[in-house]
Protein backbone atom coordinates (compact mmCIF):
# COMPACT_ATOMS: atom_id res chain seq x y z
CA UNK A 1 0.00 0.00 0.00
CA UNK A 2 0.81 3.64 -0.53
CA UNK A 3 0.81 4.23 3.53
CA UNK A 4 4.79 4.66 2.64
CA UNK A 5 3.38 7.78 1.49
CA UNK A 6 0.57 8.42 2.59
CA UNK A 7 1.31 7.11 6.87
CA UNK A 8 -0.57 7.92 9.48
CA UNK A 9 1.64 11.35 10.61
CA UNK A 10 1.45 12.74 7.47
CA UNK A 11 -2.49 12.39 7.19
CA UNK A 12 -2.53 13.73 10.59
CA UNK A 13 -0.80 17.05 9.60
CA UNK A 14 -3.10 17.46 6.75
CA UNK A 15 -6.11 16.79 8.31
CA UNK A 16 -4.72 19.15 11.50
CA UNK A 17 -4.79 22.08 8.68
CA UNK A 18 -2.65 23.91 11.32
CA UNK A 19 -3.05 27.63 10.35
CA UNK A 20 -4.99 27.38 6.98
CA UNK A 21 -6.42 31.01 6.26
CA UNK A 22 -5.15 34.16 6.32
CA UNK A 23 -3.64 37.20 8.18
CA UNK A 24 -6.01 40.22 8.77
CA UNK A 25 -3.09 42.43 7.64
CA UNK A 26 0.11 40.46 6.40
CA UNK A 27 3.70 42.32 6.19
CA UNK A 28 4.38 39.81 2.98
CA UNK A 29 2.15 37.49 1.48
CA UNK A 30 3.14 35.10 -2.27
CA UNK A 31 1.39 33.08 -4.27
CA UNK A 32 3.37 29.93 -6.02
CA UNK A 33 1.65 27.67 -8.37
CA UNK A 34 2.80 24.37 -9.72
CA UNK A 35 2.55 24.09 -13.23
CA UNK A 36 2.56 20.62 -13.31
CA UNK A 37 -0.60 20.08 -11.97
CA UNK A 38 -2.12 23.21 -10.93
CA UNK A 39 -1.51 22.96 -7.48
CA UNK A 40 -1.51 26.57 -5.53
CA UNK A 41 -0.04 27.73 -2.39
CA UNK A 42 -0.64 31.36 -0.96
CA UNK A 43 1.13 32.42 2.44
CA UNK A 44 0.77 35.33 4.54
CA UNK A 45 3.20 36.62 6.93
CA UNK A 46 3.86 38.37 9.81
CA UNK A 47 7.30 39.92 11.56
CA UNK A 48 8.14 40.45 14.71
CA UNK A 49 11.98 42.19 14.08
CA UNK A 50 13.88 39.54 12.65
CA UNK A 51 11.89 36.61 13.48
CA UNK A 52 8.09 35.50 11.36
CA UNK A 53 5.64 36.09 14.12
CA UNK A 54 2.70 34.46 12.07
CA UNK A 55 1.82 32.42 9.21
CA UNK A 56 -1.17 31.57 7.35
CA UNK A 57 -1.59 29.02 4.56
CA UNK A 58 -4.17 28.76 1.46
CA UNK A 59 -3.42 25.54 0.11
CA UNK A 60 -5.72 24.22 -2.87
CA UNK A 61 -3.86 21.21 -3.64
CA UNK A 62 -2.99 17.51 -2.77
CA UNK A 63 -2.32 16.15 0.64
CA UNK A 64 1.18 16.09 0.46
CA UNK A 65 0.78 20.08 0.02
CA UNK A 66 -1.69 20.12 2.90
CA UNK A 67 0.27 18.00 5.25
CA UNK A 68 3.49 20.47 3.95
CA UNK A 69 2.22 23.88 4.85
CA UNK A 70 0.70 22.20 8.16
CA UNK A 71 4.52 21.34 9.03
CA UNK A 72 5.58 24.61 7.71
CA UNK A 73 3.04 26.63 10.29
CA UNK A 74 4.62 24.97 13.13
CA UNK A 75 8.38 25.63 11.92
CA UNK A 76 8.07 28.98 10.63
CA UNK A 77 6.86 31.29 13.79
CA UNK A 78 9.52 32.12 15.52
CA UNK A 79 12.16 31.61 12.51
CA UNK A 80 14.12 33.99 10.87
CA UNK A 81 14.71 34.33 7.12
CA UNK A 82 18.20 32.29 7.57
CA UNK A 83 15.86 29.52 9.47
CA UNK A 84 13.35 29.36 7.03
CA UNK A 85 16.04 29.48 3.72
CA UNK A 86 18.08 26.69 5.59
CA UNK A 87 14.82 24.50 6.28
CA UNK A 88 13.74 25.02 2.74
CA UNK A 89 17.49 23.83 1.84
CA UNK A 90 17.09 20.52 3.88
CA UNK A 91 14.14 19.55 2.74
CA UNK A 92 15.23 19.54 -0.50
CA UNK A 93 18.51 17.72 0.29
CA UNK A 94 16.10 14.84 2.16
CA UNK A 95 14.03 14.82 -1.02
CA UNK A 96 17.11 14.62 -3.59
CA UNK A 97 19.76 12.65 -1.23
CA UNK A 98 18.01 11.19 1.86
CA UNK A 99 19.92 13.51 3.79
CA UNK A 100 18.57 13.58 7.33
CA UNK A 101 17.01 16.94 8.93
CA UNK A 102 18.66 18.88 11.64
CA UNK A 103 16.48 18.38 14.91
CA UNK A 104 14.48 21.39 15.71
CA UNK A 105 11.77 22.88 14.25
CA UNK A 106 11.83 21.22 10.90
CA UNK A 107 12.04 17.85 12.21
CA UNK A 108 7.74 17.17 11.30
CA UNK A 109 9.21 17.88 7.76
CA UNK A 110 10.78 14.45 8.15
CA UNK A 111 7.24 12.40 7.71
CA UNK A 112 8.41 13.12 4.07
CA UNK A 113 11.12 11.38 3.96
CA UNK A 114 9.47 8.63 1.70
CA UNK A 115 9.21 10.74 -0.56
CA UNK A 116 12.28 10.66 -1.77
CA UNK A 117 11.89 8.07 -4.13
CA UNK A 118 9.04 9.52 -5.81
CA UNK A 119 10.74 12.82 -7.58
CA UNK A 120 7.26 13.69 -9.53
CA UNK A 121 6.32 14.62 -6.01
CA UNK A 122 8.66 16.44 -4.12
CA UNK A 123 7.43 19.40 -5.61
CA UNK A 124 4.43 19.14 -3.78
CA UNK A 125 6.30 19.36 -0.49
CA UNK A 126 8.36 21.80 -1.20
CA UNK A 127 5.53 24.42 -2.70
CA UNK A 128 4.66 25.88 0.78
CA UNK A 129 8.26 26.56 0.95
CA UNK A 130 8.74 28.04 -1.99
CA UNK A 131 5.72 30.17 -1.11
CA UNK A 132 7.31 31.61 1.89
CA UNK A 133 10.20 32.06 0.46
CA UNK A 134 8.75 34.10 -2.34
CA UNK A 135 6.97 36.35 0.80
CA UNK A 136 10.44 37.13 2.68
CA UNK A 137 11.36 37.87 -1.09
CA UNK A 138 8.41 40.91 -1.13
CA UNK A 139 9.77 42.13 1.93
CA UNK B 1 -14.12 -15.24 -33.53
CA UNK B 2 -14.34 -13.00 -30.37
CA UNK B 3 -11.75 -10.23 -29.35
CA UNK B 4 -8.81 -11.19 -27.16
CA UNK B 5 -7.46 -8.14 -25.46
CA UNK B 6 -4.92 -10.49 -23.99
CA UNK B 7 -3.82 -11.40 -27.57
CA UNK B 8 -2.93 -7.47 -27.90
CA UNK B 9 -1.40 -7.56 -24.46
CA UNK B 10 1.28 -10.32 -25.67
CA UNK B 11 2.10 -8.32 -28.71
CA UNK B 12 3.08 -5.51 -26.60
CA UNK B 13 6.59 -6.36 -24.62
CA UNK B 14 6.19 -4.06 -21.65
CA UNK B 15 2.55 -5.72 -21.05
CA UNK B 16 3.15 -9.28 -21.36
CA UNK B 17 6.37 -8.85 -19.60
CA UNK B 18 4.69 -7.65 -16.63
CA UNK B 19 2.01 -10.43 -17.38
CA UNK B 20 4.34 -13.25 -17.20
CA UNK B 21 6.07 -11.63 -14.23
CA UNK B 22 2.85 -11.92 -12.58
CA UNK B 23 2.09 -7.88 -11.63
CA UNK B 24 0.22 -7.06 -14.37
CA UNK B 25 0.30 -3.30 -15.17
CA UNK B 26 -3.34 -2.02 -15.56
CA UNK B 27 -2.17 0.47 -18.22
CA UNK B 28 -5.01 3.18 -17.76
CA UNK B 29 -2.79 5.93 -19.74
CA UNK B 30 -3.47 5.75 -23.10
CA UNK B 31 -4.67 9.22 -23.53
CA UNK B 32 -1.45 10.63 -22.42
CA UNK B 33 0.47 7.68 -23.98
CA UNK B 34 -0.09 4.10 -25.09
CA UNK B 35 1.71 1.40 -25.45
CA UNK B 36 3.83 0.10 -28.27
CA UNK B 37 3.29 -3.62 -30.14
CA UNK B 38 6.90 -4.90 -30.77
CA UNK B 39 5.77 -4.83 -34.64
CA UNK B 40 6.08 -0.97 -34.09
CA UNK B 41 9.46 -1.18 -32.06
CA UNK B 42 10.83 -3.46 -34.76
CA UNK B 43 10.16 -1.27 -37.67
CA UNK B 44 11.98 1.11 -35.95
CA UNK B 45 15.24 -0.79 -35.05
CA UNK B 46 14.89 -2.66 -38.25
CA UNK B 47 15.31 1.01 -40.16
CA UNK B 48 18.02 2.32 -37.89
CA UNK B 49 19.65 -1.20 -38.26
CA UNK B 50 19.63 -1.68 -41.81
CA UNK B 51 18.51 2.11 -43.82
CA UNK B 52 19.35 4.55 -41.55
CA UNK B 53 20.66 7.18 -43.44
CA UNK B 54 19.00 11.04 -44.04
CA UNK B 55 16.55 11.42 -46.37
CA UNK B 56 15.96 13.04 -49.75
CA UNK B 57 19.38 14.23 -50.18
CA UNK B 58 22.06 11.15 -51.12
CA UNK B 59 22.65 9.62 -53.83
CA UNK B 60 23.75 6.37 -52.48
CA UNK B 61 21.31 2.90 -52.04
CA UNK B 62 21.09 3.67 -48.23
CA UNK B 63 19.78 6.86 -49.06
CA UNK B 64 17.89 6.13 -51.88
CA UNK B 65 16.02 3.47 -49.45
CA UNK B 66 15.78 5.72 -46.34
CA UNK B 67 13.89 8.15 -48.52
CA UNK B 68 11.35 5.29 -50.06
CA UNK B 69 11.01 4.03 -46.74
CA UNK B 70 9.67 7.58 -45.41
CA UNK B 71 7.70 8.35 -48.09
CA UNK B 72 6.20 5.00 -47.93
CA UNK B 73 5.36 6.02 -44.47
CA UNK B 74 3.59 8.74 -45.59
CA UNK B 75 1.27 6.90 -47.79
CA UNK B 76 0.33 4.71 -45.39
CA UNK B 77 -0.61 7.59 -42.78
CA UNK B 78 -2.25 9.54 -45.51
CA UNK B 79 -4.47 6.15 -46.23
CA UNK B 80 -5.34 5.79 -42.50
CA UNK B 81 -6.40 9.24 -42.71
CA UNK B 82 -8.15 9.33 -46.00
CA UNK B 83 -5.79 11.91 -46.99
CA UNK B 84 -3.19 12.40 -49.89
CA UNK B 85 0.72 11.51 -49.30
CA UNK B 86 1.29 14.96 -50.14
CA UNK B 87 -0.87 16.87 -47.46
CA UNK B 88 0.99 14.86 -44.85
CA UNK B 89 3.54 17.27 -42.77
CA UNK B 90 5.48 15.12 -40.64
CA UNK B 91 6.36 17.13 -37.35
CA UNK B 92 7.56 16.26 -33.85
CA UNK B 93 4.40 15.51 -32.20
CA UNK B 94 0.84 17.47 -31.97
CA UNK B 95 1.62 20.36 -30.34
CA UNK B 96 4.37 20.76 -33.23
CA UNK B 97 1.90 20.23 -35.64
CA UNK B 98 -0.12 22.75 -34.43
CA UNK B 99 2.32 25.67 -34.49
CA UNK B 100 3.23 24.70 -37.79
CA UNK B 101 -0.28 25.65 -38.75
CA UNK B 102 -0.58 28.28 -36.48
CA UNK B 103 3.04 29.96 -37.23
CA UNK B 104 1.70 29.74 -41.28
CA UNK B 105 -1.64 30.17 -41.39
CA UNK B 106 -0.97 33.02 -38.88
CA UNK B 107 1.03 34.86 -41.65
CA UNK B 108 -2.32 34.97 -43.51
CA UNK B 109 -3.91 37.10 -40.85
CA UNK B 110 -4.15 40.72 -40.08
CA UNK B 111 -4.86 42.58 -36.40
CA UNK B 112 -8.65 42.59 -36.04
CA UNK B 113 -8.81 38.78 -37.36
CA UNK B 114 -10.31 36.93 -34.83
CA UNK B 115 -9.63 33.17 -34.08
CA UNK B 116 -12.25 31.10 -31.80
CA UNK B 117 -10.30 28.85 -29.43
CA UNK B 118 -12.41 26.32 -26.87
CA UNK B 119 -12.23 25.85 -23.13
CA UNK B 120 -12.29 22.31 -24.05
CA UNK B 121 -9.27 21.76 -25.66
CA UNK B 122 -5.46 20.73 -24.70
CA UNK B 123 -2.87 23.69 -24.12
CA UNK B 124 -1.72 22.94 -27.40
CA UNK B 125 -4.17 23.96 -29.45
CA UNK B 126 -5.07 27.00 -26.88
CA UNK B 127 -1.10 28.02 -26.11
CA UNK B 128 -0.19 28.48 -30.26
CA UNK B 129 -3.33 30.47 -31.12
CA UNK B 130 -2.52 32.67 -27.89
CA UNK B 131 1.17 33.57 -29.35
CA UNK B 132 -0.06 34.37 -32.41
CA UNK B 133 -2.63 36.68 -30.89
CA UNK B 134 -0.17 38.85 -29.27
CA UNK B 135 2.10 38.57 -32.71
CA UNK B 136 -0.45 39.65 -34.56
CA UNK B 137 -2.94 41.50 -33.02
CA UNK B 138 -5.26 39.02 -33.57
CA UNK B 139 -8.38 38.46 -31.41
CA UNK B 140 -10.10 34.86 -29.77
CA UNK B 141 -12.97 34.06 -29.03
CA UNK B 142 -13.41 31.49 -26.38
CA UNK B 143 -16.01 29.02 -27.21
CA UNK B 144 -17.28 27.85 -23.31
CA UNK B 145 -17.11 24.12 -22.15
CA UNK B 146 -20.71 22.72 -20.93
CA UNK B 147 -21.28 21.64 -17.73
CA UNK B 148 -21.17 17.94 -19.46
CA UNK B 149 -17.67 18.81 -20.30
CA UNK B 150 -18.89 18.72 -24.32
CA UNK B 151 -18.82 21.20 -27.16
CA UNK B 152 -22.18 22.72 -28.22
CA UNK B 153 -21.99 24.05 -31.78
CA UNK B 154 -24.99 26.15 -30.77
CA UNK B 155 -22.98 28.39 -28.89
CA UNK B 156 -20.50 29.06 -32.61
CA UNK B 157 -23.91 31.48 -33.93
CA UNK B 158 -22.64 33.93 -31.33
CA UNK B 159 -19.23 33.57 -32.05
CA UNK B 160 -18.67 33.29 -35.30
CA UNK B 161 -18.85 36.91 -37.21
CA UNK B 162 -16.99 38.11 -40.73
CA UNK B 163 -13.61 38.70 -38.71
CA UNK B 164 -13.22 35.08 -37.85
CA UNK B 165 -10.48 33.33 -39.77
CA UNK B 166 -10.41 30.26 -37.88
CA UNK B 167 -12.40 27.40 -35.21
CA UNK B 168 -9.29 25.65 -33.70
CA UNK B 169 -11.44 23.05 -31.84
CA UNK B 170 -10.47 19.61 -29.92
CA UNK B 171 -12.18 16.68 -32.42
CA UNK B 172 -12.38 14.72 -29.08
CA UNK B 173 -11.34 15.94 -25.61
CA UNK B 174 -8.03 14.66 -23.62
CA UNK B 175 -9.96 14.91 -20.43
CA UNK B 176 -14.09 14.32 -20.84
CA UNK B 177 -14.10 11.96 -23.65
CA UNK B 178 -16.45 14.13 -25.50
CA UNK B 179 -16.16 13.76 -29.15
CA UNK B 180 -17.46 17.04 -31.07
CA UNK B 181 -20.13 16.92 -34.04
CA UNK B 182 -18.42 18.17 -36.47
CA UNK B 183 -20.33 19.28 -39.25
CA UNK B 184 -22.47 22.27 -37.59
CA UNK B 185 -18.45 23.51 -36.59
CA UNK B 186 -17.96 23.16 -40.68
CA UNK B 187 -21.09 25.12 -41.19
CA UNK B 188 -20.30 28.19 -39.38
CA UNK B 189 -16.93 28.45 -40.54
CA UNK B 190 -18.15 27.66 -44.33
CA UNK B 191 -20.78 30.43 -43.56
CA UNK B 192 -18.17 33.06 -42.71
CA UNK B 193 -15.19 31.66 -44.87
CA UNK B 194 -13.37 30.70 -41.69
CA UNK B 195 -10.78 27.52 -41.65
CA UNK B 196 -11.34 24.87 -39.27
CA UNK B 197 -8.19 23.62 -37.56
CA UNK B 198 -8.84 19.80 -35.27
CA UNK B 199 -6.81 18.37 -32.72
CA UNK B 200 -7.37 14.61 -33.51
CA UNK B 201 -5.05 13.07 -31.41
CA UNK B 202 -7.26 11.61 -29.15
CA UNK B 203 -9.64 10.31 -31.70
CA UNK B 204 -7.15 9.10 -34.67
CA UNK B 205 -5.96 5.99 -32.49
CA UNK B 206 -9.63 4.71 -32.58
CA UNK B 207 -9.36 3.96 -36.06
CA UNK B 208 -8.90 5.31 -39.71
CA UNK B 209 -10.83 8.62 -40.83
CA UNK B 210 -11.39 10.64 -44.34
CA UNK B 211 -10.37 14.06 -43.37
CA UNK B 212 -11.43 14.42 -47.38
CA UNK B 213 -15.07 14.49 -46.05
CA UNK B 214 -15.29 16.37 -42.55
CA UNK B 215 -15.30 19.47 -44.30
CA UNK B 216 -12.34 20.52 -42.41
CA UNK B 217 -9.28 22.26 -43.10
CA UNK B 218 -6.20 21.05 -40.98
CA UNK B 219 -5.86 18.42 -38.86
CA UNK B 220 -2.67 17.43 -36.18
CA UNK B 221 -1.99 13.73 -33.94
CA UNK B 222 0.65 12.43 -32.67
CA UNK B 223 2.25 8.99 -33.19
CA UNK B 224 2.62 7.94 -29.75
CA UNK B 225 -1.03 7.95 -28.85
CA UNK B 226 -1.87 5.67 -31.87
CA UNK B 227 0.93 2.96 -30.64
CA UNK B 228 3.65 4.21 -32.57
CA UNK B 229 6.59 6.49 -31.12
CA UNK B 230 7.70 9.68 -29.72
CA UNK B 231 9.12 12.31 -31.71
CA UNK B 232 6.50 12.24 -34.39
CA UNK B 233 3.18 13.69 -34.96
CA UNK B 234 1.28 14.58 -38.21
CA UNK B 235 -0.63 17.79 -39.40
CA UNK B 236 -2.85 17.89 -42.66
CA UNK B 237 -3.43 20.22 -44.85
CA UNK B 238 -5.96 20.87 -47.84
CA UNK B 239 -3.41 20.63 -50.54
CA UNK B 240 -4.53 24.06 -51.90
CA UNK B 241 -4.38 25.87 -48.52
CA UNK B 242 -0.99 24.00 -48.03
CA UNK B 243 0.23 25.57 -51.23
CA UNK B 244 -1.23 29.06 -50.40
CA UNK B 245 0.74 29.35 -46.94
CA UNK B 246 4.15 30.27 -46.46
CA UNK B 247 6.45 28.11 -44.32
CA UNK B 248 6.56 27.87 -40.44
CA UNK B 249 10.40 27.27 -40.24
CA UNK B 250 13.36 28.22 -42.07
CA UNK B 251 16.36 25.52 -43.27
CA UNK B 252 16.97 22.61 -45.22
CA UNK B 253 14.89 20.50 -46.90
CA UNK B 254 12.42 23.61 -47.36
CA UNK B 255 13.87 25.22 -49.78
CA UNK B 256 13.41 25.69 -53.68
CA UNK B 257 16.42 27.61 -54.08
CA UNK B 258 18.23 30.04 -51.69
CA UNK B 259 20.07 33.01 -52.67
CA UNK B 260 21.42 35.71 -51.42
CA UNK B 261 18.80 37.84 -53.15
CA UNK B 262 16.29 35.78 -51.40
CA UNK B 263 14.58 32.01 -51.09
CA UNK B 264 11.78 30.93 -52.29
CA UNK B 265 10.13 27.19 -50.88
CA UNK B 266 9.91 24.01 -51.76
CA UNK B 267 6.08 22.66 -52.30
CA UNK B 268 4.28 20.90 -49.48
CA UNK B 269 4.75 18.92 -47.45
CA UNK B 270 8.45 19.75 -47.69
CA UNK B 271 8.37 22.90 -47.02
CA UNK B 272 6.66 22.75 -43.83
CA UNK B 273 9.65 19.69 -42.62
CA UNK B 274 12.29 22.10 -42.03
CA UNK B 275 15.54 20.20 -41.10
CA UNK B 276 16.24 16.20 -41.00
CA UNK B 277 12.72 14.92 -40.25
CA UNK B 278 11.80 12.01 -37.63
CA UNK B 279 12.27 9.11 -40.26
CA UNK B 280 12.66 6.41 -38.16
CA UNK B 281 9.53 7.53 -36.06
CA UNK B 282 7.56 8.02 -39.20
CA UNK B 283 8.47 4.06 -40.36
CA UNK B 284 7.32 3.15 -36.69
CA UNK B 285 4.23 5.53 -37.02
CA UNK B 286 3.31 3.71 -40.23
CA UNK B 287 3.88 0.23 -38.35
CA UNK B 288 1.15 1.37 -36.02
CA UNK B 289 -1.53 2.72 -38.56
CA UNK B 290 -0.75 -1.53 -39.68
CA UNK B 291 -1.55 -2.79 -36.64
CA UNK B 292 -4.54 -0.68 -35.71
CA UNK B 293 -5.90 -1.53 -39.38
CA UNK B 294 -5.42 -5.64 -38.82
CA UNK B 295 -7.73 -5.19 -35.69
CA UNK B 296 -11.49 -6.05 -35.93
CA UNK B 297 -12.65 -2.22 -35.62
CA UNK B 298 -16.26 -3.14 -34.61
CA UNK B 299 -14.84 -5.38 -32.42
CA UNK B 300 -12.18 -3.41 -30.67
CA UNK B 301 -15.33 -0.10 -30.18
CA UNK B 302 -17.82 -2.60 -28.86
CA UNK B 303 -14.70 -3.87 -26.45
CA UNK B 304 -13.88 0.33 -25.47
CA UNK B 305 -17.71 0.91 -25.07
CA UNK B 306 -18.33 -2.51 -22.72
CA UNK B 307 -15.43 -1.27 -20.42
CA UNK B 308 -16.36 2.24 -20.62
CA UNK B 309 -19.55 1.39 -19.60
CA UNK B 310 -18.58 -0.36 -16.65
CA UNK B 311 -16.21 1.89 -15.55
CA UNK B 312 -18.76 4.41 -15.34
CA UNK B 313 -21.01 2.43 -13.81
CA UNK B 314 -18.47 1.46 -11.50
CA UNK B 315 -17.74 5.13 -10.24
CA UNK B 316 -21.79 5.85 -10.05
CA UNK B 317 -22.13 2.45 -7.74
CA UNK B 318 -19.40 4.09 -5.57
CA UNK B 319 -20.81 7.25 -5.95
CA UNK B 320 -24.13 5.65 -5.16
CA UNK B 321 -22.30 4.50 -1.61
CA UNK B 322 -19.88 7.35 -0.81
CA UNK B 323 -21.65 10.49 -2.16
CA UNK B 324 -17.98 11.93 -3.15
CA UNK B 325 -17.66 11.14 -7.03
CA UNK B 326 -18.28 13.19 -9.83
CA UNK B 327 -18.19 12.07 -13.15
CA UNK B 328 -16.96 14.95 -15.77
CA UNK B 329 -17.79 13.98 -18.86
CA UNK B 330 -21.08 12.97 -21.22
CA UNK B 331 -22.41 9.61 -19.73
CA UNK B 332 -21.83 6.22 -21.18
CA UNK B 333 -23.64 5.61 -24.49
CA UNK B 334 -23.21 9.14 -25.62
CA UNK B 335 -20.79 10.44 -28.24
CA UNK B 336 -17.22 9.85 -27.01
CA UNK B 337 -13.99 8.49 -26.55
CA UNK B 338 -13.05 5.83 -23.89
CA UNK B 339 -11.88 8.26 -21.28
CA UNK B 340 -13.03 8.93 -18.18
CA UNK B 341 -12.31 11.75 -15.97
CA UNK B 342 -13.81 12.27 -12.30
CA UNK B 343 -13.56 14.03 -9.54
CA UNK B 344 -13.57 12.81 -5.63
CA UNK B 345 -14.38 15.10 -3.31
CA UNK B 346 -11.84 15.80 -0.55
CA UNK B 347 -9.19 13.99 -2.25
CA UNK B 348 -6.50 15.46 -4.64
CA UNK B 349 -6.04 13.36 -8.04
CA UNK B 350 -2.45 13.04 -7.55
CA UNK B 351 -3.40 11.66 -4.37
CA UNK B 352 -5.51 8.84 -5.63
CA UNK B 353 -3.24 7.97 -8.63
CA UNK B 354 -0.26 7.76 -6.25
CA UNK B 355 -2.20 5.10 -4.07
CA UNK B 356 -3.21 3.48 -7.24
CA UNK B 357 0.28 3.23 -8.58
CA UNK B 358 1.54 1.13 -5.77
CA UNK B 359 -0.56 -1.55 -7.16
CA UNK B 360 0.35 -0.84 -10.79
CA UNK B 361 -2.70 0.96 -11.77
CA UNK B 362 -1.84 3.79 -14.43
CA UNK B 363 -3.77 7.40 -13.96
CA UNK B 364 -3.44 10.51 -14.36
CA UNK B 365 -4.57 13.08 -12.20
CA UNK B 366 -3.92 16.95 -12.50
CA UNK B 367 -5.20 19.28 -15.03
CA UNK B 368 -4.43 17.20 -17.90
CA UNK B 369 -2.98 20.74 -19.49
CA UNK B 370 -6.45 21.91 -19.81
CA UNK B 371 -6.79 24.45 -17.75
CA UNK B 372 -9.02 26.53 -19.27
CA UNK B 373 -11.57 23.62 -18.38
CA UNK B 374 -10.53 22.94 -15.11
CA UNK B 375 -11.41 26.69 -14.49
CA UNK B 376 -14.92 26.54 -16.40
CA UNK B 377 -15.66 23.10 -14.18
CA UNK B 378 -14.42 24.75 -10.98
CA UNK B 379 -12.10 21.98 -10.62
CA UNK B 380 -8.71 22.03 -9.67
CA UNK B 381 -7.92 19.08 -12.11
CA UNK B 382 -9.41 15.15 -12.25
CA UNK B 383 -8.49 11.72 -12.27
CA UNK B 384 -8.37 10.22 -15.42
CA UNK B 385 -8.87 6.38 -17.02
CA UNK B 386 -8.32 6.07 -20.63
CA UNK B 387 -8.86 3.08 -22.30
CA UNK B 388 -7.27 1.02 -25.33
CA UNK B 389 -8.01 -2.64 -26.66
CA UNK B 390 -5.33 -4.29 -24.75
CA UNK B 391 -6.79 -3.13 -21.34
CA UNK B 392 -9.52 -5.55 -20.29
CA UNK B 393 -12.22 -6.19 -17.43
CA UNK B 394 -9.20 -6.92 -15.21
CA UNK B 395 -7.46 -3.50 -15.62
CA UNK B 396 -11.43 -1.61 -14.80
CA UNK B 397 -11.89 -3.45 -11.77
CA UNK B 398 -8.64 -2.62 -10.78
CA UNK B 399 -9.13 0.40 -10.72
CA UNK B 400 -12.01 0.37 -8.89
CA UNK B 401 -11.20 -1.45 -6.09
CA UNK B 402 -8.44 1.21 -5.87
CA UNK B 403 -11.01 4.57 -6.20
CA UNK B 404 -12.82 2.56 -3.31
CA UNK B 405 -9.56 2.41 -1.18
CA UNK B 406 -8.26 6.02 -2.02
CA UNK B 407 -11.49 7.15 -1.09
CA UNK B 408 -11.49 5.33 2.60
CA UNK B 409 -8.04 6.79 2.98
CA UNK B 410 -8.05 10.33 1.87
CA UNK B 411 -11.34 11.77 2.09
Amino acid sequence: MSDAIYHDAIVALARDASAAGALDAPQATATVDNPLCGDRVAVDLAFEGERISALRHRVRGCLLCQASAAALAIAAVGATREDLRAGTASLAALLKDGAPLPDGRFAPFAAFAPLARHRSRHDCAKLPLLAAEKALGTT
Amino acid sequence: MSFDPARLRREIPLLADADRAGRPIRYLDNAATAQVPEVVIEAVAQHDRRLRSNVARGVYRLAEDATAAYEAAREEVAAYVGARPDEIVFASNCTAAINIAALAFGETLAAGDRVVVSELDHHSNIVPWQLLASRRGIALDWWPATPEGTLDPARLGALVGPRTRLIAASHGSNVTGARLDVRPVVEAAKRVGAKVLLDGAQVVPHGALDLSKLGIDFYAFSGHKMYGPTGIGVLWGRRALLEALPPAFGGGGMIGRVAKSGTNWAAPPARFEAGTPPVAQAVGLAAAVNWIRQLDRGAVEAHLQMLTTRLIDGLQALDAQRRVVRLVGPPAGHARLPVVSFDIKGAHPHDICQMLAETNVCLRGGHHCAQPLMDALGLAGTTRASLAPYNDENDVDALLEGIDRAIARLT
